[in-house]
Order: C-alpha cells, then sequence, then structure tokens
C-alpha cells in the first residue's frame, strides 16, 4: 500500500491515462492494421469504423473481416468473432472480484472497455496492492478506445500507401507486447507452469485445430494448472512498484 | 440496412455480453472456492500466453532475439515500457537486415 489515500478522481484519472501511452504504442499499429485489412476486403471506411467503434477487439476485428473477405455465412462470422472473444468471460469473472464496489453503470461503462491490455493492467494494480477506482480505469481505457479508432481510420485510409508493413514490424509489435505482460506477471503462484502448459496447449491446438480455437483451448489448460496446483503464497508484483 | 451492418451489430452484442457474462455468473455465487480462486488468479497469464504462443512458433531468429532480449531486461529489473520499447526497436532494427 502506498500513499494512496489522498488520490483524488483527477490524480487517479491522469495516473491511468500515463498507463496508457505504453498500451497505445502497442496497439495502435494492430488498429492500423485491422483498417488495412478491412479495406482489402471490401469493407468501406465507415464499415471498418463501424466495426471498431462497436465490437472494440481487435483480434475478432481481423477474423470477422478475413471471412467476410472469403463470403462465409454470416452466423459463422458472427460465431467467429463471439469464439475470438469468449476469452473476456474470464477477464471479467477475474476482475470482476474487484469491481464490484463500482455502481452498477460504471460497472456495465467499465466492462465494455475490458480489453486484453486494460485487463493485464487491472490485475497488475490489483497485485500491488491498490483498489481499483472507476477514475484510474477510465483515464487509462478512454485514450486507448480513441488511439484505437484513430488508428483504424489512419489504417484504412493511409494503409494501401504504405510499402512494406513487415519492414516495420507491424505483425509482431502485439505479440512482444503481450510477451512483455505476461513478463510482468512473474510474481504470480506458478506463473513459469501456468505459461508454459497455455503456450504448449495453443501451439498444439493451432497447428491442429487452428485458429481462434488455440486461444479457449491453451486458456483452458493453463486455468485448469493453475486451479489444481497446490497453493503458494504468491510474491508482489516485481514492477514498478508504488509509482506514487 | 446491409449484412455488413448486421454483422457488426450482433458481433457487437455478443462481444459485450463475452466482456460482462463472466461477472454476471460469478456474482450469482456467495463464496468462491479456493480452486476457482486459484484458477482465476492464473487466467492472466494463462490466457495473454495464447495471444503470442503460436506468433512465436512461428516467428525466426530475429523474433525470438526481441524476445529475448525482453526477457533479460525484464529478470533485470527493467520496467514494462523498457522491455517493450527495446524489444520493439530490436526487432524493427533487425529486420532491415534480415528478411
Amino acid at each position: 500500500m502506498s500513499a494512496k489515500l489522498q488520490a483524488t478522481p483527477r490524480s487517479e484519472f491522469l495516473e491511468g491515462a500515463a498507463i496508457s501511452l505504453p498500451i497505445i504504442v502497442g496497439v495502435a499499429p494492430f488498429g492500423a492494421l485491422f483498417g488495412m485489412l478491412a479495406i482489402e476486403n471490401h469493407f468501406s471506411v465507415s464499415e471498418a469504423m463501424f466495426m471498431s467503434v462497436a465490437i472494440y477487439g481487435g483480434a475478432s476485428q481481423m477474423v470477422g473481416v478475413d471471412l467476410f473477405g472469403s463470403k462465409v455465412a454470416p452466423w459463422l462470422i458472427v460465431l467467429s468473432i463471439f469464439a475470438v472473444n469468449f476469452r473476456h468471460v474470464l477477464y471479467s469473472a477475474t476482475i470482476g472480484r474487484h469491481l464490484a464496489r463500482w455502481s452498477l453503470t460504471k460497472q456495465a461503462i467499465g466492462y465494455f472497455f475490458l480489453v486484453d491490455p486494460l485487463f493485464a493492467e487491472s490485475e497488475r494494480r490489483v497485485d500491488r496492492g491498490i483498489r481499483l477506482s472507476f477514475a484510474w480505469y477510465m483515464g487509462m481505457g478512454i485514450p486507448v478506445y480513441i488511439s484505437w479508432l484513430i488508428a483504424t481510420y489512419l489504417g484504412a485510409v493511409f494503409g494501401p500507401l504504405i510499402p512494406d508493413p513487415h519492414a516495420i514490424g507491424i505483425d509482431f509489435l502485439l505479440p512482444i507486447y503481450f510477451f512483455c505482460l505476461v513478463l510482468t506477471f512473474r510474481g504470480r503462484a506458478h506463473w513459469l507452469p501456468v505459461a508454459g502448459v497455455s503456450a504448449l496447449a495453443s501451439m498444439v491446438a493451432y497447428r491442429t485445430i487452428g485458429s481462434p480455437w488455440h486461444v479457449s483451448i491453451g486458456a483452458f489448460a493453463g486455468v485448469l494448472l493453475g486451479a489444481f496446483l497446490p497453493p503458494v503464497p504468491s510474491e508482489p508484483d516485481h514492477s514498478e512498484e508504488g509509482t506514487l | 440496412m446491409s449484412t455488413t451492418f448486421w454483422i457488426i451489430v450482433v458481433g457487437a452484442i455478443l462481444t459485450y455480453l463475452t466482456r460482462i457474462g463472466g461477472y454476471l455468473v460469478l456474482s450469482r455465487f456467495e463464496r468462491i472456492h479456493p480452486r476457482l480462486e486459484a484458477g482465476l488468479n492464473a487466467v492472466p497469464v494463462a490466457v495473454l500466453t495464447t495471444l503470442f504462443a503460436p506468433a512465436v512458433m512461428e516467428g525466426g531468429p530475429v523474433e525470438w532475439l526481441a524476445l529475448a532480449a525482453a526477457t533479460v531486461i525484464a529478470f533485470s529489473g527493467g520496467s514494462f515500457i523498457v522491455m517493450f520499447l527495446v524489444s520493439a526497436g530490436l526487432l524493427i532494427v533487425l529486420r532491415q537486415f534480415i528478411g
């Protein structure tokens, strides 16, 4: 516990906004990539924007436009979007334990913004023993959401002008981002076995059953292992302790 | 309204349901079993790992070097942002020389 007692909604909002900066660096290229793919698959710029506004889930949007381009049945596209986003059920179950103090309206709004990096940062904050405030959460969530929309727009409009997206690393920035996030959780109980089993299960599933099922299968394997290994006391978070 | 419009609307509703669903289910329970608690505590690592593992498998030496750099920085006490920027920077620089 650090000097959190004097925190005002304003200071919490700004603190959240500062955390959003590295998230945006990781996520914005992905949003631009989505915009580019959407146009390649015959979406209009406004359809691509509408998808980012309403769904706000990068991987599911990519899968959605990809299937759209291959002319599969609409219900199958919708089912795939649901399958890719199913991991969020686990997120809301996990972080929900710490958001239950918020009013129902705040919770209803907050859950809309519960994307991977917001979930991870919220869990990191819980590990540091800090209460999650709505102001902090939205301070982080609003800039990420707006950046996602701007990145989609720029990708849709200017994407076709980029000669070689591979050379600027667009395809691998998000894997790096998630890899670094997992490293920051290394103080948690059974960190290495859980990561190892999830990695192995997701890679096997990716090769055999295919995307997007590798996410659910890998996650299930890791969560099951975490549930059944003998409990050990968790060390505190190693990273960026008590910045205030 | 076009098919695309309805695909996006239904996709958005289902996505919101996944974002609120876990909480709606769990809030019906008075107490959470310790095993479930332990499972939930494994969620961040278990799920986030699946979001990069196949890309690592499909990647080559350049990608692996970038991740190795992040690992070294993490274990020598570097912050998240340093890890991420060094790793991403290394990837982009190396890709200028190696495919």
